[in-house]
Formats: structure tokens, C-alpha cells, sequence
């Protein structure tokens, strides 16, 4: 990578004028950022996070940024519909906030939530520590290129003590046309406050798109978060996230996850347990199909007394499609009685389907309980052949069996109609049903 | 209802059935007894279709047709049925749900209408108050976290859901304490009818006190050496299996 401007993917990504804030600090960061790009590019797979994730297809594309008629892409508004799902609800479509398919008109006491475009015209200081960041690391390319080009997103505070009932709905569509496009959230629960969060992604179309996203979610002092993801991209999006989780004392977050659709789809999520006795339950499932490649970086570090995380993670990959998962769990000097146990097991259903996994734990405390294992197999033929027995056809025993498998990790989700939903659209991806 | 002749399986690479020949019809209860490894347990892994089972010479006619070409749900569908001496657990199927979904995958298979959530229930309902199985283990998942005689209580529940027209029970009396080996054989007998048959496979005379059959095989080194009727299982269990078989040579019984 002596010469990253000479992919096509960077040099088009260079290409694209950097947004004006007007705000100094701000137009810093985004140059700092993408003078950091410009110089280091691509990370390739000598770089350990993208070990089994090659950029080589993808560097050789290239993509417009941003969407100039991203207001006036039609976008199905029954689409943005979820059962078990009522009330706040923001809409980007290519990476702009879209204020006619949103419903921010009666946000509850407590919760103040508006796109990024407004926030930076307004009062930007409390924005400051978040998005003046410069990454420097070249696996963090893709994060350089949205902090020096995303200039829309979400920016979301609950107030301390606020019990925000009904759950917030944040979508992210990817519309039509051939482009790249980035957003950029900005989340925080103040002390004790809680917040359900159901964050989608959706497409329309088969365009090819490049978006990235990436999240900065604060959770002070005894807050509670429920993060439901359901990532359903359009077949030829290639959609690059990046979750910076931050949960003080006594902070409890859950994250339950459902990857389907996309292209290339890597995720990012970083956690940091600073504050005693959090907790943190992460549970997901990636379903990669056809030629998907659907990839999972789970990074958790206990960094503070007494604190808990679970992780479990299941991954279904068939046709010659790839997943990859990547667990990796510190508990730092000093983070003495910390929690923590993580799983990932997987399921090939085609000879050419692959999964890579590689669970990771270093242990730098004492009297730390710990517990981490990965499989990759098959369906169990003892059950396919008492399923059979009792007269349920093959395909369909297969399909019964892999929903259930999927469906063990995201049982614990309270809201029922959205778990009904996420299993409806599980079993829909498995093949013969 | 169902004719074996001279079957010969085995089970990776080694031959287990040696020339077995049977006749079972409808209304009969047949029980298999023999020693450990005679061959019981693979007799009923080839009538219902098991991989690895492979048979290399013999037939197996059931309802006039050639039940070693049928696939499991195919032979399951015709009416076959086998309670599992180990039956599975499966975690994250419903037991309502499954049962339903195999109920209907036959009826569509022999072209009957499927049984709506509410028809099935009904169903259900009937079928519980024969097998005295209590209404929770429905909504538990396939036999997850069952003690060894709700598994064996399942197992028959389903059967009485399936109605099958040929059930083999497996070993369905091991693991079983006195109590549950008398409620199953009273699923068992409130199961018999003229239209329907039984292949009982068992190591123990006792379950045969509960259901009485009308002909004991004894089944020892893949073959039938003895017939009889009940008072054989009685002269087994008094003079054990050593020297049944060796005055009475393998095929010399119809």
C-alpha cells in the first residue's frame, strides 16, 4: 500500500469535497482525518482486524459521495414499519436526514433527539469531543473517511433519571443509486436514564453503495440500554459500521443483533466497561447467503471493578457465502471480580459456505471469572433424522432446526412482537422455505 | 401389513442382521426380545430409515409396498412409526409446534387437509387426557430438559397424535419406574386396535405383564430363532437367553 490514491475506491472517496461546518474545530478534525486516509489508504490483510475481510474487490470500485436527490428518492413508507414498534422515528435516506418519512413531532419529556445537519448549526460544543477525533490507526480507515466526510447522523441525549417508554427507531436506507454515503451518532443516557433503541437498515434496489456509520454511544451511571439492530441492506450495499460503547458505573447495556443483508457488511463494535459493576449482554446472529460476506469484530474491555459481559453469537452461512467473527475480550489490570463469557457457534449449510472465528481473551486482573468458546459444524443429524422420522421433510427439518439454532441467542429480547418479527425474517433467509 | 424376508444390514461395515424373516399383520403385537447386540435396536433403525443402515440383501414389503426405497418422512407419512429408546432433545423447537408440523407434512403427503392451530389443539386435548401428560411439556421445547419418562410419555403422546398404522417401540420400557412403565403401556393398549400393529423391542420381559403380546421373537445374532406366544418371554425370563437358539437352528421357525 505505497500509493493507497492509486485504488480506485480511494482515489473517488479522496475525491469528494470535504462538508464545511463553518466550525473550526470541526473542519480540522475532518481534514486531519482525511489527510490520515490519503496517506495510509486501505488497511489489506496483513492488518489482523481485517485478517479474513479482503478490501481487494471492493478497492477496485469507486463511488460518488453523497446524494444531491437524496430528499426525493421514494422510499415505501410501509418498509419502515415494525411490529411491537410505535412513535420516535428517524429516517436518513443515503446518508441525509429525511424529515417527511421521520415522526419527531411528540418526543417524550426527557429526550432531545435531532438530526446532526441541525445540531451543528446550533450549539456544536457538546458535539466536540465526539467528532474532533482523529483516528489514526490504518485499520480504522473507514472511520477516518466518515469523520472527514459524514456530515449527517443522529444526535440523541436522554436526560439523567428519564425513563424513555417507548422505544426510539432510527433507519438508515440505502436508496437507488450508485454512491458512497456516511453518517455519524452521537448518543448518551444520562445518569439512570433508559432507553430502548431499535436501529435498522434497509435498501431499495440493487445499486452498488459504499456506507459507512459510525456510532459513539455514552451510557453514564445506572442507565439502562436496549439496542435492537436489524440489518437488512440491500443486496449490493456494502455498509461499514463502527459501535464505540462506553458504559459507566453500574450502566447496563443489551445489544441484540440480526445481520442479513448487504454485500461486504463489517461491524465494529467496541465496548469499554470503565465504571464499576457494569453490564454488558451482546447476542447476535449473521445469516451471510449467496456470495455475502457478513463480518463481526467484538472488542469488550473491563476496565473497572465487578463487571459483567456476555456475548453470544451464532453465525448461518450458505451458498458461498463467508462470515467471520471476531471476539476479543481484555479485562485490564485492575478490573478485579469482572464477569465475562462468550460464545460463537456456527453453521455451514453448503460445502462452499465459510466461517472464520477466533475468540480472544487476555487477563490482566484477579479473581476474574472468564468462559469463551467457538464451533463451526453442521446440523446435528440425530435431530434431522427424529424430525424425518415424524414426517417433516428434509428441507424443512433443516430449516426448523437452523431457525431454532439462530433463535437461541435472541429468545431473551423483551419486546415479544419485535422477536416474533427478527424470527420471521430469519427463517425467511433460510433457503427451501 | 408388513413381511421381512431375509434381511441382512450392517452398520458401519459390520454385518448386525443375518437373514432376519418376520410376518406382522394388522391388529397383531409382536415382541422382539434378545440379548444386548442381537441385532433389536438395528431391526428398527432400517423400518424407519436411519442412514448408515445398510442393508445388503432381503426385502422389506409393507402395505404391498417396498419400504427400504421410502425416504424416513415417506415411510412416516405411510403409517410407520418408531418410539426412539433415546429420543432427542431440541432445544428451540416447540413440542406443539413440531408435532403439528409433522402431523400435517403427512396429511399433505396423503392428500389430507391440514389441521388448523385450533383443529390441532382440539386434537391435542383428546390426546393428552388418554396419555395423562400434563399440558406443560407442550410448550416446552422437543423433549428439552425431559426426565428419561416424559421422554418415553412423549414419545407415545406423539404416537397417539400420529396414529400410525405400524409402531415399533424401542426399548420404550428401559429407564422406566414402575409408575411410568404403567402408563405407558396403558398408552400403549388404548393404542391397540385391529386396524393397527406393534413391534415391541425389548430387552426385559416386564413391559409384556402391561401390554400382552400376541407373538414373542427371540432375536439373537441377526436372525429369529424362536416364535412363540407369550409363555416364550415367560421361559426367558426364568431360563435366560443362553441355549434359546441353539436347539431350535435359525430358520426353522415361521
Amino acid at each position: 500500500m505505497n500509493q493507497p490514491a492509486s485504488l480506485p475506491l480511494v482515489a473517488s472517496l479522496l475525491d469528494a469535497p470535504l462538508p464545511a461546518s463553518g466550525i473550526a474545530w470541526l473542519d480540522a478534525a475532518r481534514q486531519e482525518n482525511r489527510a490520515a486516509f490519503a496517506a495510509g489508504g486501505l488497511p489489506d490483510t496483513r492488518v489482523e482486524a481485517w485478517k479474513y475481510t479482503a478490501l481487494r474487490g471492493l478497492g477496485q470500485r469507486s463511488f460518488a459521495s453523497g446524494d444531491a436527490a437524496a430528499q426525493t428518492r421514494a422510499v415505501d413508507a410501509s418498509v419502515l414499519v415494525l411490529p411491537g414498534i410505535a412513535g420516535v422515528r428517524l429516517v436518513f435516506v443515503n446518508g441525509a436526514f429525511r424529515a417527511d418519512l421521520s415522526a419527531l413531532d411528540k418526543l417524550p419529556a426527557g429526550l432531545s433527539l435531532q438530526p446532526l445537519s441541525q445540531a451543528l448549526q446550533g450549539d456544536a460544543e457538546p458535539l466536540r469531543f465526539a467528532l474532533s477525533r482523529h483516528y489514526r490507526d490504518i485499520g480504522d480507515a473507514f472511520a477516518q473517511v466518515n469523520a472527514a466526510s459524514a456530515s449527517d447522523g443522529v444526535v440523541l441525549r436522554v436526560a439523567a433519571h428519564a425513563k424513555i417508554e417507548q422505544p426510539v427507531q432510527l433507519v438508515f436506507v440505502g436508496a437507488e443509486a450508485e454512491l458512497a454515503w456516511h453518517a455519524r451518532n452521537v448518543i448518551e443516557l444520562g445518569e439512570g436514564a433508559e432507553l430502548s433503541l431499535v436501529e435498522q437498515h434497509l435498501g431499495s434496489g440493487e445499486p452498488a453503495q459504499l456506507a459507512t456509520l459510525v456510532s459513539d454511544i455514552e451510557v453514564r451511571d445506572g442507565a439502562k440500554l436496549h439496542h435492537v439492530v436489524l440489518q437488512d441492506a440491500a443486496i449490493g450495499t456494502n455498509l461499514i459500521r463502527r459501535s464505540s460503547l462506553r458504559l459507566h458505573a453500574r450502566a447496563l447495556a443489551t445489544l441484540h443483533v440480526l445481520e442479513l443483508g448487504g454485500a461486504l457488511v463489517r461491524h465494529d463494535l467496541r465496548a469499554e466497561l470503565v465504571g464499576d459493576g457494569a453490564q454488558l449482554h451482546t447476542r447476535g446472529v449473521f445469516m451471510p447467503h449467496g456470495r455475502q460476506h457478513i463480518d463481526t469484530q467484538l472488542a469488550i474491555r473491563h476496565q473497572a471493578l465487578n463487571t459483567t459481559s456476555t456475548s453470544h453469537w451464532r453465525g448461518v452461512a450458505n451458498d458461498r457465502a463467508r462470515g467471520v467473527f471476531r471476539g476479543a475480550i481484555v479485562v485490564a489490570r485492575g478490573a478485579d471480580g469482572s464477569d465475562a463469557n462468550l460464545s460463537n457457534k456456527n453453521l455451514l449449510l453448503s460445502p462452499s459456505a465459510e466461517i472464520d472465528t477466533k475468540p480472544e481473551l487476555e487477563i490482566y486482573a484477579d479473581e476474574v471469572k472468564a468462559a469463551h468458546g467457538a464451533t463451526v459444524g453442521q446440523l446435528d443429524e440425530r435431530s434431522l433424522f427424529y424430525l424425518r422420522a415424524r414426517g417433516i421433510p428434509l428441507a424443512e427439518a433443516r430449516a426448523l432446526l437452523t431457525a431454532a439454532f439462530c433463535r437461541a441467542v435472541l429468545g431473551d429480547l423483551p419486546n415479544e412482537a419485535l422477536r416474533e418479527h427478527l424470527s420471521t425474517l430469519l427463517v425467511a433467509q433460510l433457503p427451501n422455505t | 401389513m408388513l413381511k421381512i424376508e431375509n434381511l441382512h444390514a450392517r452398520v458401519a461395515g459390520k454385518e448386525i442382521l443375518k437373514g432376519l424373516s418376520l410376518s406382522v399383520n394388522a391388529g397383531e403385537v409382536h415382541a422382539i426380545m434378545g440379548p444386548n447386540g442381537a441385532g433389536k435396536s438395528t431391526l428398527g433403525y432400517v423400518l424407519s430409515g436411519r442412514d448408515g443402515y445398510e442393508v445388503t440383501a432381503g426385502t422389506v414389503t409393507y402395505n404391498g409396498i417396498d419400504l427400504l426405497t421410502l425416504e424416513p418422512e415417506a415411510r412416516a407419512a405411510a403409517g410407520v412409526f418408531q418410539a426412539f429408546q433415546y429420543p432427542v432433545e431440541i432445544p428451540g423447537v416447540n413440542n406443539t409446534y413440531f408435532l403439528r408440523a409433522a402431523l400435517n407434512a403427512q396429511r399433505k403427503v396423503r392428500g389430507e387437509k391440514e389441521l388448523d392451530s385450533m383443529q390441532f389443539l382440539k386434537l391435542v386435548r383428546e390426546k393428552l387426557k388418554v396419555m395423562q401428560i400434563s399440558d406443560e411439556l407442550l410448550h416446552r421445547a422437543v423433549n428439552e430438559g425431559f426426565s428419561g419418562g416424559e421422554k418415553k410419555r412423549n414419545e407415545i403422546f406423539q404416537m397417539a397424535v400420529l396414529e400410525p398404522q405400524l409402531a415399533i417401540l424401542d426399548e420404550t420400557d428401559s429407564g422406566l419406574d414402575i409408575d411410568a412403565l404403567r402408563q405407558v403401556a396403558e398408552g400403549v393398549n388404548t393404542l391397540r386396535s385391529p386396524d393397527r400393529a406393534f413391534l415391541m423391542i425389548t430387552h426385559y420381559q416386564r413391559l409384556l405383564d402391561y401390554v400382552v403380546p400376541d407373538f414373542v421373537h427371540v432375536l439373537a445374532d441377526g436372525r429369529i430363532v424362536e416364535s412363540g406366544d407369550k409363555s416364550l418371554a415367560l421361559k426367558l425370563e426364568a431360563h435366560g437367553y443362553a441355549g434359546i437358539g441353539a436347539s431350535h437352528p435359525a430358520g426353522a421357525v415361521a
